[in-house]
């Protein structure tokens, strides 16, 4: 069924009973062409190109819970591309890209606005390197634009732009940046790959990998065991613990990140604003809630909940910030589990393992990434070829010395 | 969490810094045969299991001592807290 204005007009005159399920619900089949295991966004962002993009057919997504119930229900729903290194700002500009012309092109409301993120600076020597960055992000086709305060002041009169340790000085601002309704982009995706003939197999939890002669033959999972051409990982979070049953260890640490939101208000804050001096970025839903996070907690975790320091961490910073949020209560807090990798920096590869493709590392910008994830996971699994954008992406590029430090900080994952 | 140090008693782990896997104690010989295998082996990748966890934390804002600790990544249980010294003398470490 194709989502109009039309369809909501036909539906309300004849008592909302025409519509049916967005994806339906099979059992597995015992082979496919395509196995992508992990019914995150990633996953099925991947089975929706392959079968859209790339033409092929006969693909399962698996998921050992709920279609979307990982990371990409847990993230502050945050797009942007406002990268420094050549490894990386092809590939997300090439993301925010495609989040531009998502809804028309699967068919599906995912919210996405573009109302722009702004990261202040608060020093001289950090204005210096705002404006480098801005001027590689121009250099690759992406939008950037150096604020002062008085720009700053327009939109946000509220923040604390004479603080005495972290005066604001300006910012740097991607207007093409901004949130999308984070759960909707899972369902579009799995509607639109459900739509092109993709099984999604829900409740269903891989337990094994089947490896003859060096090559991946299919998956053991809790419903049997599922043949496959090509079986493609995309359990960021996991990635160790599902690599792992191909006795491969990864370059990866899973760290817990916490993330907040506030009790709803009246519109106050128009974009998503980062703070410069300490780890603070918030944004305001479509409900009205603040949305913020900052650091992650900085342990090996798969607990998706975390502890109270962190969370004191968070609020200082927004309130060195953005002071009117102590007045604010504050709803739910949240914690997930993030492929912490080694660089910062993400995974699409192929692997030792002949058929056996790995999607992971997404440290904790993984939601942002999704499209252009999924579009060049899909990309690797048809071809065989990675994308021009995730060239860099790879997994031996720690044994040769080419490792994508955005941060700058080594291989030290509770840094990055 | 709170970190039950074998010298100073429970300490919460605010009072530390993390370093990662505890395998990291086992830092290669750079002189022998196939050292640079061995040295990205060693920095780069990780067991990161789900479950018991033996793992370094510094005591930067104590006694400046390195521990082994034992958590559980899923519950964040600790179940065991040593001296990463007397760690590194049983694991046949000189010093």
């Amino acid at each position: 069924m194709r989502y109009s204005g039309f369809r909501i007009l036909q539906q309300a005159l004849t008592g909302q009973k025409g519509w049916t399920p967005a994806w339906r619900n099979p059992d597995p089949q015992p082979h496919y062409d395509y196995i992508i295991v992990g019914g995150g966004g990633h996953g099925l962002a991947t089975a929706y190109y392959l079968a859209k993009q790339f033409r092929q057919s006969r693909i399962a997504v698996l998921e050992k819970g709920w279609i979307g119930g990982g990371n990409v229900g847990r993230n502050t729903t945050i797009i942007r591309s406002n990268y420094l290194l050549d490894g990386n700002e092809p590939f997300y500009e090439f993301s925010l890209k495609l989040w531009e012309g998502l809804e028309q092109d699967f068919n599906y409301n995912a919210m996405v606005s573009q109302r722009g993120i702004l990261n202040l600076f608060h020093s001289d020597a950090q204005r210096d390197a705002y404006i480098r960055r801005g001027n590689a992000m121009r250099l690759h086709g992406a939008d950037a634009e150096l604020l002062d305060r008085d720009q700053i002041r327009r939109d946000y009169p509220f923040l604390d732009f004479d603080n005495a340790r972290f005066p604001i000085k300006g910012g740097l601002a991607q207007r093409r940046g901004g949130t999308v309704r984070h759960d909707a982009v899972a369902w579009g995706y799995a509607r639109g790959a459900d739509q092109r003939g993709v099984d999604i197999i829900q409740n269903c939890a891989v337990t094994g990998l089947r490896i003859e002669d060096g090559r991946c033959t299919g998956v053991d999972t809790t419903r049997g065991f599922i043949g496959a051409g090509k079986v493609g990982v995309a359990v960021a979070g996991n990635s160790s613990r599902v690599m792992a049953m191909a006795g491969m260890r990864l370059p990866i640490e899973s760290h817990v990140l916490q993330a907040f939101v506030s009790e709803g208000l009246k519109p106050v804050l128009p974009g998503v604003i980062t703070f410069g001096a300490g780890h603070f970025y918030c944004s305001q839903s479509d409900k009205g809630g603040l949305v913020f996070g900052g650091d992650i907690d900085g342990y090996n975790s798969y607990a998706q909940r975390g502890n109270l320091p962190v969370i004191e961490d968070v609020a200082e910073g927004g309130m060195a910030l953005f002071p009117g949020l102590g007045r604010v209560r504050l709803l739910r807090a949240w914690g997930g589990v993030m492929d912490m990798s080694m660089d910062g920096s993400p995974i699409i590869d192929r692997t030792p393992v002949d058929g056996l493709y790995l999607n992971g590392g997404w440290c904790y910008g993984g939601f942002k990434a999704t499209p252009a994830s999924g579009w060049c996971f899909a990309h690797l699994l048809a071809t065989d070829q990675p994308h021009p954008t995730v060239t860099a992406y790879r997994l031996d590029r720690f044994a040769r010395g080419l490792m994508i430090d955005e941060k700058g900080v080594g291989a030290q994952p509770n840094l990055h | 969490m709170i970190i039950n140090h074998p010298l100073l008693g429970p300490c919460d782990a605010q009072e530390f810094t993390y370093l990662g896997d505890a395998s990291l104690l086992h830092r290669p010989d750079g002189m022998a045969e196939g050292a640079e295998a061995a040295f990205v082996d060693y920095a780069y990748p990780r067991e990161n299991p789900a479950g018991l966890h033996r793992e370094l934390w510094f005591h930067e804002q104590g006694d400046r001592s390195w521990l082994v600790v034992t958590r559980d990544t899923v519950t964040h249980e600790i179940t065991q807290v040593e001296l990463a010294s007397d760690v590194a003398r049983r694991e046949g470490r000189s010093r």
